[in-house]
């Protein structure tokens, strides 16, 4: 046990706390304070982390701590840190915590609800820092079963019916995994579930070739692959807003995570001969979300397929396997994390005052409400890849990656992938232009008030994070593309 | 005839000692003192309890008295496995027993709770013969006394049609599945000439008439454990017989019979283990889908835990198919979570049915609303049984999957595990009555406070649920004895 633990921990702690709690005041103050903690840990680690590279720690992971669980497995709860994942705990942290503010006054049974909120960030901040085969499995799966009753109490529309969609299809791709895990194990002498010793030892090729589909697409189907990805419009559509800010700023990465920390990095042979098919596949999830994203009237449909479209974004730079490219996926990651977050944030906050998603039925809403409307824009211009903000640095880097692949296949994908950049601005620009300008759709609406504290500082906070990786990739990058040396080594990069 | 041989027997002369209790207190006891009969009955059963686990503790501390513990010229032969798992029966019964307090304080039922646990008691000595047999005959005694006395205790609710009912199915189906057994013995007997375990392992030629023997002798079994396609008595049965006994039989009763059925075919059969392995790999892809797919259907809850047990029977035996020392520790530590699970379900279940008189599904929804605790508990238990972290379930499916991936059968793994999406379907189906869907007007089951036994057993199990994954000594336990053999 050492300080990363505290990640699962504080999380943990917060749920047994709000056992004993009632009064939604004090429930709302203890939730804050755990965000808070928890940021500041995350802030920590960074630190810390920087510190000790600098000072020359060159191991793979740092900050290890290993504890024996079920030894007839050779399970342990070991945990370590290498610059992605520091970077992937920072984005959870962040989210986590902005999503308790635009969650502030959440009704009904606000106790339950920051329960399972909690319950499922406990296994976001697990599977981040868990370097096991099972420990992760296992906190991916805790972070998956919470959001059916999340979604299926507190969501909107028809939220049974995608909250089951949402748990089964995420649910039925981690039994792929599951499978997938257990193979890496017995095909790799199964004397270890430690990633670490796994990636040392190589797996031979015709078990890698037929157990590299199972892992990818058990991760792939959280990281939002065509075509299993149809959970995600329903499930974020009918989710909470915070739910939908942790679901795809946070949950989805875990998919491109778990991708690149298990299939690529202990499959890296089967992962460059079977790469072509997954290449086509996220392709598909790049152009088709966009499109998609276009003919959507729903704001919450809108950014969901724009989510689509990000995340197979990353699937699709990590499959390049070049340097610069998965550097890229990480940023990208990061990117859509914080900006997904806060369109959703947004579209809480005005579905909240409006009581409708439908762009259709809205407009002029930027003198109603100038500071939602100014951060809708500032999010929109993220999301469409402005120079300064976060957007630009990570599609920048991913398609200058894949263009890196000289041959024609990859030529001609990325050249395709590139025109999702396109079509987002034409989503983007049309629902900001409908929606904040022009004249007042809804003469109600001219009543109604602008964003309330809360929701200002979870809406800044991720504001100047985009902020920060916008203006200073370069920290970020070093931090990425270190911790992917030993993966590029052994890909033959 | 040496009668020394008789203390070996230790687990059964305790048993023996508290059922021969039972019965002169339940004979001799005042008027007044009947009522207690229900907490005399549990407070002998915890005392053997706890003799077992004592005896099995003191057998691990001293390496000389562990391993098989033999007596009759080896008709008895029982395994340091066999007496842990006697030990896990033991806490079920005790579970099952205290949970069975209420529907014994029933008027009509007062006046027959001696024979209730005596019934119990004799079906669970049964079982302890069965698993510690090493001959057929002795196995055979056991099978029977663990069916017969059953079959009573489901027709055990005088005052429900449906009671009588499902006694008669169970009798009748038993009894067709014991002579099954016994012809499928004799074609044995013909074959090998001998009905001890070890005989028959070294007599054996893969003979039609042997393989033939083989196979209805384990029908016998999977008839007790209720693998499609012996399966049809079950769901009429659960849901007819009170709800202690349904619980007794979709756990106790099928967790022996797995085991005892992993014990003959690893003593007596290893020969075969093509054959038996192939016929499991068919039992269990139709037990887990056949159970699910029905499972999905089902408006009664009972109903509905009887299939959902059905095929759960089929993940259980994947550790049998697995044929190796893991496999055999992931089944034991799967039955015991198996246990906690089903009890604490059916305890919810057995609950419901005494305040609100309703099993049907549409009575639990929005009973969260009005009892948040009772909807937690039973969460749980569905949680766990559909093997999700971090609860027990969760890390017995993964065990049970480990070893049926140890034994390279990666197919049969692929449709196992996505059967458990199938049934996690249906087990969030009652989560999404009881926390989302509105209650009726007024409430299908109104607020209510549960006696003391029934709540303490949800309490444990609930603990239980919790702990047994993330604390691993449990599992540990169980693995060091399976190796000690």
């Amino acid at each position: 046990m050492n300080f990363l633990s505290l990640f699962v921990l504080i999380p943990m702690l917060t749920v047994g706390l709000l056992f004993c709690l009632g009064k939604p005041s004090h429930i709302r103050l203890l939730c804050a304070g755990a965000g808070i903690a928890l940021l500041a840990l995350a802030l920590t680690l960074l630190g810390l982390f920087i510190q000790a590279r600098n000072g020359g720690a060159t191991d793979a992971m740092l900050f290890r701590a290993d504890l024996c669980w079920y030894a007839p497995w050779n399970i342990h709860y070991s945990v370590g840190v290498d610059g992605i994942s520091v970077l992937m705990l920072l984005l959870s942290a962040i989210i986590v915590v902005t999503g308790v503010f635009a969650s502030w006054h959440i009704d009904p049974m606000p106790k339950e609800y920051f329960l399972w909120y909690f319950l499922l960030s406990t296994g976001v901040f697990g599977f981040f820092i868990s370097i096991d085969l099972f420990s992760m499995f296992m906190f991916y799966e805790i972070a998956l079963i919470p959001m059916f009753l999340l979604i299926g109490i507190w969501g909107s529309g028809e939220k049974e019916r995608a909250a089951m969609k949402l748990t089964l299809m995420l649910m039925g791709g981690s039994a792929l995994l599951l499978l997938g895990l257990l193979g890496l194990y017995f095909f790799h002498g199964a004397d270890s579930m430690n990633l670490l010793t796994l990636a040392d030892r190589g797996m031979a090729l015709d078990a890698q070739r037929r157990f590299f589909p199972f892992v990818f697409i058990g991760f792939g189907v959280l990281g939002a692959l065509f075509p299993f990805h149809t959970w995600s419009p329903d499930g974020h559509a009918s989710a909470p807003t915070a739910v939908s800010m942790l679901h795809a700023g946070v949950l989805m990465k875990l998919g491109g995570y778990g991708c690149f920390r298990v299939a690529i990095t202990l499959m890296p042979e089967a992962a460059t001969e079977l790469s072509w098919i997954f290449l086509l596949l996220t392709g598909i999830s790049v152009v088709y979300g966009a499109f998609s994203a276009c003919v959507q009237t729903d704001l919450k449909y809108l950014n969901a397929y724009s989510s689509v479209s990000h995340c197979g974004l990353v699937l699709f730079a990590l499959l390049m396997l070049n340097p610069t490219a998965m550097t890229g996926a990480v940023m990208q990651m990061l990117s859509h994390g914080l900006m997904t977050a806060l369109f959703f944030a947004l579209i809480g906050g005005i579905y909240g005052r409006t009581h409708t998603r439908d762009i259709r039925l809205m407009g002029g809403l930027m003198k109603v409400m100038p500071y939602l409307g100014v951060c809708y824009v500032i999010a929109g211009l993220a999301s469409l890849g402005l120079p300064g903000l976060s957007g630009f640095v990570a599609e920048m880097t991913v398609f200058v990656g894949s263009f890196q692949e000289a041959d024609l296949f990859h030529r001609v994908l990325t050249l395709v992938a590139c025109t999702s950049i396109v079509i987002t601005a034409v989503y983007i620009l049309r629902v900001v232009g409908k929606l904040l300008y022009g004249p007042l759709q809804n003469p109600q609406h001219a009543l109604l008030p602008d964003a309330a504290w809360y929701e200002k500082v979870a809406t800044a906070t991720l504001i100047a994070a985009i902020l920060v990786v916008g203006l200073t990739p370069h920290w970020i990058a070093d931090l990425i593309h270190e911790s992917l040396a030993p993966v590029t080594a052994m890909l033959g990069r | 005839m040496d009668f020394s041989q008789f203390l070996a027997l230790h687990e059964e002369i305790s048993l023996v000692a508290a059922l021969v209790l039972l019965l002169v207190y339940d004979l001799f006891a005042p008027e007044k003192g009947r009522r207690h009969i229900p907490l005399v009955a549990c407070l002998l059963l915890l005392a053997h309890t706890v003799f077992c686990a004592c005896d099995f503790a003191a057998s691990t501390g001293c390496p000389a008295a562990a391993g098989s513990r033999t007596a009759f010229a080896g008709m008895y032969d029982a395994s340091q496995a066999a007496l842990l798992f006697k030990n896990i029966l033991n806490i079920g019964v005790l579970l099952v027993c205290l949970q069975a307090c209420p529907f014994l304080r029933r008027e009509d039922n007062g006046i027959k709770a001696g024979e209730f646990y005596f019934l119990l008691f004799s079906t669970l000595l049964g079982m302890y013969l069965m698993l510690s047999a090493g001959h057929f005959l002795l196995f055979f005694i056991g099978m029977e006394t663990a069916s017969i006395p059953m079959a009573s205790l489901v027709a055990f609710d005088k005052h429900k049609t449906q009671s009588a009912e499902a006694g008669a199915k169970f009798i009748l189906s038993s009894a067709f599945a014991s002579g099954l057994s016994f012809f499928g013995l004799s074609l044995i007997y013909g074959g090998t000439g001998s009905l001890y375990f070890a005989d028959i392992q070294s007599g054996l030629t893969a003979t039609p008439l042997l393989l033939g023997g083989m196979v209805l002798l384990c029908s016998g079994l999977f008839f007790k454990i209720s693998l499609v396609p012996y399966h049809l008595w079950a769901a009429d049965v659960y849901e007819g017989a009170p709800t202690p006994v349904t619980t007794y039989l979709s756990v106790i009763s099928k967790g022996a019979g797995v085991f005892a059925l992993c014990l003959i075919l690893t003593r007596a059969f290893p020969l075969f283990i093509e054959a038996w392995q192939t016929a499991l790999y068919v039992l269990i892809l139709l037990s887990i889908t056949v159970g699910n797919l029905f499972a999905l259907r089902q408006k009664n809850m009972k109903r509905f835990l009887a299939f959902s047990s059905i095929s759960q029977a089929g993940y259980i035996v994947l550790g049998v198919f697995a044929a190796s020392p893991a496999g055999l520790t992931a089944l034991m530590y799967y039955i015991f979570v198996y246990i906690l699970s089903n009890v604490a379900a059916f305890g919810v279940v057995q609950l419901v049915e005494q305040h609100a008189g309703r099993t049907d599904m549409a009575a639990y929804n929005g009973l969260y609303k009005t009892n948040p605790k009772l909807s937690v508990i039973l969460m749980f238990a569905l949680f766990s049984l559909a093997g999700i972290p971090p609860f027990a379930g969760f890390f017995s499916k993964f065990f049970i999957f480990a070893a049926t991936a140890e034994s390279g059968a990666y197919v049969l793994l692929l449709i196992a595990l996505l059967n458990t999406v199938i049934s996690l379907y249906y087990y969030l189906l009652v989560v999404k009555a009881m926390f989302i869907l509105p209650p009726a007007e007024p409430a299908d089951v109104p607020a209510f406070k549960s006696e003391a036994a029934p709540k303490f057993v949800l309490v444990v199990c609930t603990a239980g649920i919790l702990l047994a994954g993330l604390v691993s000594c449990l599992y540990a336990l169980i693995d060091r004895t399976v190796l000690l053999g």
